[in-house]
């Protein structure tokens, strides 16, 4: 993401002693020849061993393409992006479930997103409740809007919301409830603003069309509703956060350190009233671009507010991050105080990466994740001088590995399709360009690159491994070929990754830990790296007669 | 407060379910599928559906819980599934070589009518069925019944397709566990093994679900009923069937199928259901009740004896499963306990009617409710509070916003451990009962007694 990435790519390189360890193109091919051949033939381009064709060419890798059927993948499905990880985050709506009860019930509470309800004045939180239509037989034979109408109804009346949304799921799709049809009827008949998604679980191949779903409702029905103008002289949104383990609080502590103001964050500790006026912020700083970029690009195009993106993971990245806000701004005010924030937190940062580095250096992590975690972590790796040698993402796009330049390139197949894009112009009264194309240009120049991703491949070292959509074979193969010090992914991966004795760390829901994010972030996650690498557990795992069989015998006239 | 919108006034709701205490059927039949040995439990119906299912069994159980699914996508819920779960039986057979793939279906592929014994007669013509490898299906909509269903559905299918009569009956009973955590499973095991009884038990998670950290990852763990013991499941002499909810249709069917009769009964949950197990187990096999079982028998009476005062109309709101609950309530009613608020999510015809039997000596109103949810029960804890809280995870928010001891008990339990290595059921099971109901109510007896009254020996 940063220009500098690619300059260190040139001088580095990871390798192994290959007395020691297979070379990657090996494995690959060991791995593919497990597969069946039409298998084979797709697995061949979304593992790649990232090897710098040219100056500017990094090896292409497919992305966002269909999980084939019976291959045990990581992946969810566009409810799960569009309800779980979006909107889940936001206390004060009713997130109501179309459906059968089981896609509520697993989405009730089970990603650690952190919300503070005393921040909005009314205090409502319904975010420790799972509201759902629980659709039975017959429903689905005769449909189920009206069952969807009365479930509104009561929660209207029960709860008395300031807004609804509603989820479709699978048979909802197939049998033919018109959610956006029901909704609108709601929306008139209750005065308050209610919408729904259409985010069926089978829509698009993973959770990343459910994000894109959530983007296109949260910005047709929320962003814009209110335009009232909050205080701050940086005022700031802060896009793809979901505030797992409180990483959004510490992220805006540094924030306000430095004077900068958060209007709205997509989704992490949100208000719905946060969203409205999102649209007056100066700047809008992107976490996770694959989640959330399309927010980011329609603000801009309607609104008029420019956007960049930022990494608030690992102490690099956030000092990087604040100095690149700073800059944007360009006022001496602010890069002074960006500049004593920096110097004021860092001393601790040092002395903890000092005190991990001796136990942690040389050490291999893998990390399989999400669309912008598997990026952002390898930086905090390498602070403990570990190396990242191999990472992957569970529902990028081709974009998320090699930077947005591929874009203009990429082919919108059947499964993309089916996702709305939006039409969205100039706002005839508020569009207010935020900055100037001379103004832009002359950030460019000082290496600002506003609407850009540069991807995780062009960051990553020759050498290392880059697997999209990760298959449960390809892990073990990883983990036997590898042995890495820590391996990073889900809930799934996580207990088959410690049965073979190497530490497992979740990056979705950070297992019971964090914040990670910010200065504080980072010393917490070296200390659980220290912690889970080097616990005491993995040498009990033999047991003493394991490790010296030899057999004890007495002799018979004892 | 957690649950801070939750108020006191109960309104009548047709149609919106809050704080569901229930889940839907796939997650049931992936979970008794995993009781198969060398089973993959295959879930034909959209990634999600496998992807939370093996998330909620995994942070149950902090073990890896394997499966695969038909990953449909708009293509497939137009045209059919058809085309992906031939795709996926090979895939799996080529990259994960189980010895049986154990296929739920989802609302999904129920909506749009997949015929999964016919893509099985395809697959098994196209040869995507390795020699000597199974596949077998359960219908598991999700919009029908709840996760008990499902569990019921796939261990009904487990006899559908392979319990075989071999022409005479075997002197061997079918032990049908219902849905109970793995060391519940190893416990009904160790007391008919006491017993000296030849038994099979399906379906079977212990050692599955509970495996050892060896250092070595083992993706078919150990445990499981074998396809062959299922197969004798149809010449054993007899069934004992706990729970008639999860485990009554297998036990029906073997007897309709294979002509071999069943005792359906109660979750040994405490002395009562306990006693009438061992009961049914003894006189179905022919065999005494050894010392051993009499011994363990009379330390769990003999806690009561000592402890009564402690539970004497202490006042219970339990919300779980059905089969769970019946038994418990008996048990709790058996120790002169007072469970006063008693809701599942799962809609059965006779549980509103067990319960008010079981409880109808106690000198209190009980509210029950079958097809209720968890706003209710905090609703009526609001209105009558109760002096323990039992259920699974999620009633937490409830305990902690009322103030109230909490154990929990049921699916699922995501923030604690224990419920996969020691057991609830039989005597030793209830014995831990008594000691974690004894801990929830102590431990706030020594929080809340002024420092006048705080007791050293209780």
């Amino acid at each position: 993401m940063e220009a500098l990435s690619k300059k260190r790519i040139e001088e580095e390189k990871v390798s192994l002693d290959p007395d020691e360890f297979m070379a990657p193109e090996t494995l690959k091919l060991d791995i593919l020849s497990k597969y069946p051949p039409k298998v084979a033939r797709k697995k061949a381009k979304q593992i790649i061993v990232n090897r710098k064709e040219s100056e500017e060419k990094y090896p292409e890798i497919q992305a966002n393409v269909r999980t084939v059927p019976g291959i045990i993948s990581q992946r969810g499905c566009c409810y799960a992006g569009c309800k779980g990880v979006v909107m889940g985050p936001t206390r004060d709506i009713i997130n109501l479930t179309h459906g059968p009860i089981g896609c509520g019930f697993f989405s009730w509470l089970t990603r650690r997103n952190q919300t503070d309800p005393s921040t909005t004045p009314d205090g409502h939180n319904f975010m420790n409740y799972c509201f759902s239509t629980d659709m039975e037989d017959k429903e689905i034979i005769f449909g189920g809007e009206k069952k969807l109408r009365a479930a509104i109804q009561e929660a209207y009346d029960i709860f008395k919301p300031k807004m609804i949304s509603v989820f479709a799921t699978c048979p909802v799709g197939l049998i033919g409830d018109d959610v956006h049809a029901v909704t609108r009827e709601m929306e008139e008949k209750l005065g308050i603003t209610i919408f729904g998604f259409s985010c069926e679980g089978y829509k698009g191949v993973s959770q990343s069309a459910g994000h894109h779903v959530a983007n296109n409702g949260l910005f047709q029905h929320v962003i814009g509703l209110d335009n009232t103008v909050k205080e701050g002289d940086y005022r700031v949104n802060l896009l793809g956060e979901y505030n797992i383990g409180g990483d959004a609080f510490e992220i805006e502590r540094v924030l306000n350190k430095c004077g900068i103001t958060i209007i709205s964050t997509f989704s992490g500790n949100s208000s719905v009233d946060f969203f409205a006026n999102s649209h007056t912020a100066d700047l809008n700083l992107i976490m996770c671009h694959r989640s959330i970029n399309y927010v980011a690009e329609m603000m801009e195009k309607k609104y008029g507010i420019p956007w960049f993106k930022i990494n608030f993971l690992s102490a690099g990245g956030m000092s990087r991050s604040l100095r690149k806000i700073a800059e944007y701004y360009g006022e001496q005010k602010l890069i002074d105080c960006v500049e004593e924030v920096i110097a004021e937190e860092m001393p601790a940062v040092k002395k903890a990466q000092a005190e991990v580095r001796p136990r942690l250096e040389g050490k291999l992590a893998m990390m399989f994740v999400g669309g912008s975690r598997a990026h952002h972590y390898q930086e905090m790796f390498r602070e403990m001088g570990m190396i990242p040698f191999c990472a992957g993402y569970e529902f990028a796009h081709r974009d998320d590995y090699e930077g947005r330049q591929v874009l203009p390139n990429l082919k919108v197949d059947a499964d993309s399709r089916n996702i709305e894009e939006l039409k969205v112009a100039k706002d005839p009264d508020r569009y207010n360009p935020r900055i100037s194309i001379e103004e832009l240009e002359a950030l460019e120049r000082n290496g600002i690159k506003l609407r850009d991703y540069e991807g995780m491949m062009t960051d990553m070292p020759s050498g290392t491994i880059v697997i999209d959509d990760i298959s449960q074979y390809e892990t073990e193969r990883l983990l036997e070929t590898y042995k890495p010090a820590v391996f990073c992914a889900g809930i799934k991966e996580k207990y088959t990754v410690q049965k073979h004795g190497i530490p497992m760390k979740q990056l979705h829901s950070y297992d019971n830990g964090g914040p990670y994010a910010g200065y504080r972030g980072a010393i917490n996650f070296y200390h659980e790296i220290d912690r889970m690498v080097n616990s005491k557990v993995w040498d009990h795992i033999k047991s003493p007669w394991e490790k010296s069989p030899e057999l004890a015998a007495r002799y018979a006239y004892e | 407060m957690l649950l801070r919108h939750t108020s006191k006034e109960i309104a009548e709701r047709k149609s919106l379910t809050v704080n569901p205490a229930k889940t839907c059927q796939p997650i049931g039949a992936m979970y008794a599928s995993l009781g198969i040995h060398g089973c993959l439990p295959h879930s034909h119906g959209s990634q999600g559906c496998y992807a939370y299912h093996r998330s909620t069994l995994t942070r149950h159980y902090k073990e890896p819980v394997m499966a695969a699914t038909s990953s449909f996508t708009e293509g497939a819920s137009v045209f059919g599934g058809q085309a992906n779960l031939l795709q996926a039986i090979d895939n799996i057979f080529t990259i994960y070589d189980p010895e049986i793939i154990a296929v739920h279906t989802t609302c999904l592929s129920e909506t749009i009518g997949d015929d999964v014994p016919q893509i099985f007669g395809k697959a098994e013509t196209d040869g995507k069925i390795p020699e000597g490898k199974y596949v077998f299906h359960a219908n598991t909509p999700s919009y029908v019944g709840t996760h008990v269903t499902g569990f019921a559905n796939m261990t009904k299918a487990m006899v559908d397709y392979f319990a075989k009569q071999n022409g005479h009956k075997e002197n061997r009973i079918n032990i049908i566990p219902g849905w109970v955590e793995p060391s519940d499973m190893k416990e009904i095991k160790r007391i008919a093994g006491e017993l000296g009884i030849n038994f099979i038990m399906f379906p079977d998670t212990d050692n599955v679900l509970n495996s050892p950290q060896t250092g070595k990852f083992e993706m078919y763990p150990k445990g499981g009923v074998t396809i062959d013991e299922l197969i004798s499941t149809g010449s054993s002499s007899g069934t004992v069937a706990l729970g008639g909810l999860a485990s009554g249709p297998a036990a029906r069917a073997l007897d309709s199928k294979c002509k071999v009769p069943c005792k359906i009964l109660d979750l040994p949950i405490g002395i009562k259901a306990t006693d009438r197990f061992v009961d049914a187990l003894r006189k179905m096999a022919g065999v005494n009740v050894p010392e051993s079982i009499n011994i363990e028998r009379g330390q769990l009476i003999d806690i009561v004896t000592d402890m009564q005062a402690y539970f004497y109309h202490k006042k219970v709101a339990l919300v779980g499963d059905p089969d769970q609950l019946v038994a418990l309530t008996e048990f709790l009613v058996s120790i002169d306990m007072m469970p006063i608020h008693i809701v599942t999510g799962t809609k059965d015809k006779k549980f509103e009617k067990k319960i008010l039997s079981l409880t109808e000596e106690m000198p209190y109103d009980v509210n029950v409710k079958s097809g209720g949810d968890m706003y209710l029960f905090h609703q009526w804890v609001k209105n009558e509070p109760v002096d323990l809280l039992i259920g699974n995870t999620y009633v937490k928010y409830i305990a902690r916003d009322e103030d109230i001891p909490f154990i929990r008990y049921g699916f699922p339990i995501l923030d604690r451990i224990g419920h996969s290595y020691f057991p609830m059921v039989c005597y030793r099971g209830g014995m831990r009962f008594l000691e974690k109901i004894l801990d929830a109510l102590m431990n706030r007896i020594d929080r809340d007694s002024s420092e006048i009254e705080f007791d050293l020996v209780m």
